[in-house]
């Protein structure tokens, strides 16, 4: 079994008094794809942010790469290869699509490495290639997307935290992020996927976990989870 | 104003031009408009350090700052009092102008380091407070102990001297007349190309790309590394610093200040110069404060003009000034919201060699 890159015991997430993440453990190993479903304020998010310092946990403690990183910033954990790929996108939309990708190399001096990269970001994503000079506020949805995981890319990360990279999207074009997760995998990156799009996300991942009301309820293999007929029910829409 | 590329003979003659010009304008203005127009020139060129500071926060790292004038208050001041007989200390302007600079920088982290959570117009409001608080105390520190002399403000400050050669005198020099307009003109003209080579390099660095990622969307940009909370407070206090240097040779050239001098409205003029030339644009700004500085000036003549013209003066020419400038200001943004120079955007690299061939899936 491979080593375990993230570790989360007991994690709590506090907004004021309401506490949207209520103590909960997950894991993901080292090449994974594991997927984090559940409903809308299930705390999906809250605990993404939290696992990549945008957030401070309430209580609860998380190892990353087996040294314990709870309350550390997000600048620090991205040197470490810890990046995520915020919800709503997040691209700068005033900088073009290569500025866009540039800033995603921020903390990194290695420039000959750096270019080897963006030439490597634009075979993946060609459409980006094309559009590498425009705007990135003037780019499709998708597009958006795509500019966003290939950004995150860009620092070489060795784990990668998604927010609900469907959201928005046309139907067609959420087979086409998934097919970009599924890629962006087989680079060797472990990915932890917060989704509301259930079925897609379970289809992709190894792993999953699901959370109802700041809680993890159910935790298994993708392929259990999807014949588990609570999930079913619930987010299967059966 | 940017000396064109390409052929470098050509290249170098504009830049040389552009020195000349700069260098006799003052006996230039002189002779055209009068001396008057010459401590406008020197104003100018003040205002070209003081937008350029705000446009490093307001510009680079879009935060809006509503109170930037205490800056320069807070460099003025450190120069009077350490250069005038308030004190009886008279300290030379080496080590207090790079002091008041400090000085102003300590008061951009103070200003910044609550407000790091606020954006826009909460950040302004808090802003707009700061300015006044600074405002307020240099009124009332006179008493117990009387440390700014209030609202009389502070008299007989130094001028600017440089061993034997003070710049509040008169001097002939190779045939010219260098009165002490003339003389500030050399001094300010040396701040403000310092200013902009400041900014065109901030601009270009990885300070200035780490500022535009937080101005267009922090939390990613936090995501990809950058420590917003650093980068904040340096913006703040590297745009303070701006203001203490311009504020310290304001009080130089001058002679007096008082808190009179640091109003609300000089704040929101300033950031009308930033907001008119192009907010991040270097050039642009540097237009906005020139121009600013000038049209308030050129429409004085309006009473003369029509004095002239029909023999009375029908609008009293310090009302019609504000009007004319005002609406001056509303057609700008009617017609050129983004300012009259907009924002410059960098051209693209060039593709890297491997991306053109390949064609994986997107």
């Amino acid at each position: 079994m491979p080593e375990t890159l993230l570790s989360v015991r007991g994690l709590e997430v506090a907004y004021g008094g309401i506490r949207a993440v209520k103590g909960i453990d997950l894991e993901v190993r080292g090449g994974e794809l594991v997927a984090l479903i559940g409903a809308n304020g299930a705390g999906k998010t809250s605990t993404l942010k939290a696992l990549s310092g945008l957030l401070r946990p309430a209580a609860g403690r998380i190892d990353y790469d087996g040294t314990e990183v709870t309350g550390k910033p997000a600048y620090h954990l991205v040197r470490q290869g810890l990046a995520m790929v915020p919800e709503g996108r997040g691209v700068f939309p005033r900088l073009t699509v290569a500025e866009n990708l540039a800033m995603g190399a921020y903390v990194r001096n290695d420039k000959p490495a750096i270019l080897r990269d963006l030439a490597h970001a634009y075979s993946l994503f060609p459409r980006l290639a094309e559009r590498r000079s425009q705007l990135a506020g003037t780019l499709s949805g998708g597009e958006q997307q795509m500019l966003a995981m290939a950004r995150a890319l860009m620092c070489r990360p060795r784990l990668l935290l998604l927010d609900e990279p469907s959201m928005g999207l046309a139907p067609l074009m959420v087979q086409k992020i998934f097919e970009t997760v599924r890629a962006v995998a087989a680079e060797g990156v472990t990915m932890l996927l917060v989704e509301q799009n259930a079925k897609l996300a379970l289809e992709t991942c190894h792993r999953g976990y699901v959370m109802e009301s700041g809680s993890v309820v159910l935790a298994d293999n993708a392929a259990a989870l999807l014949r588990n007929p609570q999930v079913r029910q619930a987010y299967l829409g059966e | 104003m940017m000396p064109l590329r390409g052929n470098p003979l050509l290249h170098w003659t504009a830049w040389l031009a552009l020195a000349l010009l700069l260098l006799a304008a003052p006996f230039m203005i002189e002779a055209l408009l009068g001396r008057a127009w010459v401590r406008i020139a020197d104003v100018a060129l003040l205002f070209i350090m003081l937008a350029l500071g705000l446009n490093i926060v307001v510009g680079f790292a879009g935060l809006l700052d509503l109170g930037y004038i205490a800056f320069f208050a807070v460099g003025a001041y450190s120069y009077a009092l350490l250069a005038s007989p308030q004190f009886a200390v008279h300290w030379p302007f080496y080590v207090i102008l790079p002091l008041g600079a400090a000085m102003a920088a300590v008061f951009g982290i103070l200003l910044g380091a609550p407000t790091l959570r606020l954006r826009g117009d909460y950040l302004a409001i808090v802003t707009l407070g700061f300015g006044e608080i600074i405002r307020v105390f240099l009124n009332n520190l006179n008493r117990p102990v009387n440390i700014t002399n209030g609202p009389q403000g502070i008299t007989l400050i130094d001028p600017l001297q440089f061993g034997g050669f003070s710049l509040a005198q008169t001097h002939q020099l190779a045939g010219l007349t260098f009165t002490p307009v003339h003389n500030y003109y050399f001094v300010f003209l040396a701040g403000a190309l310092i200013s902009i080579a400041i900014s065109l390099r901030l601009e270009d660095s990885r300070i200035g790309r780490a500022w535009v990622a937080i101005r267009d969307d922090e939390l990613a940009a936090s995501a990809m590394g950058i420590n917003t909370r650093n980068m904040k407070l340096l913006a703040f206090a590297m745009g303070a610093t701006f203001g203490g240097v311009a504020g310290g040779l304001f009080a130089s050239f001058q002679g007096f200040i008082s808190p009179e001098s640091f109003h609300l409205i000089d704040s929101i003029m300033v950031l009308c110069m930033v907001v008119l030339g192009g907010m991040g644009n270097v050039w642009g700004v540097v237009l906005g404060a020139v121009l600013l500085t000038a049209l308030p000036e050129a429409l004085r003549y309006v009473g003369p003009l029509q004095q002239r013209w029909f023999g009375e003066v029908f609008v009293d020419p310090s009302d019609l000034r504000m009007l004319l400038f005002g609406l001056a200001l509303v057609l700008m943004m009617l017609f050129r919201p983004s300012g009259m120079l907009p924002a410059r955007r960098r051209a693209p690299g060039p593709l890297p060699a491997a991306a053109g061939k390949a064609h994986g899936n997107g």
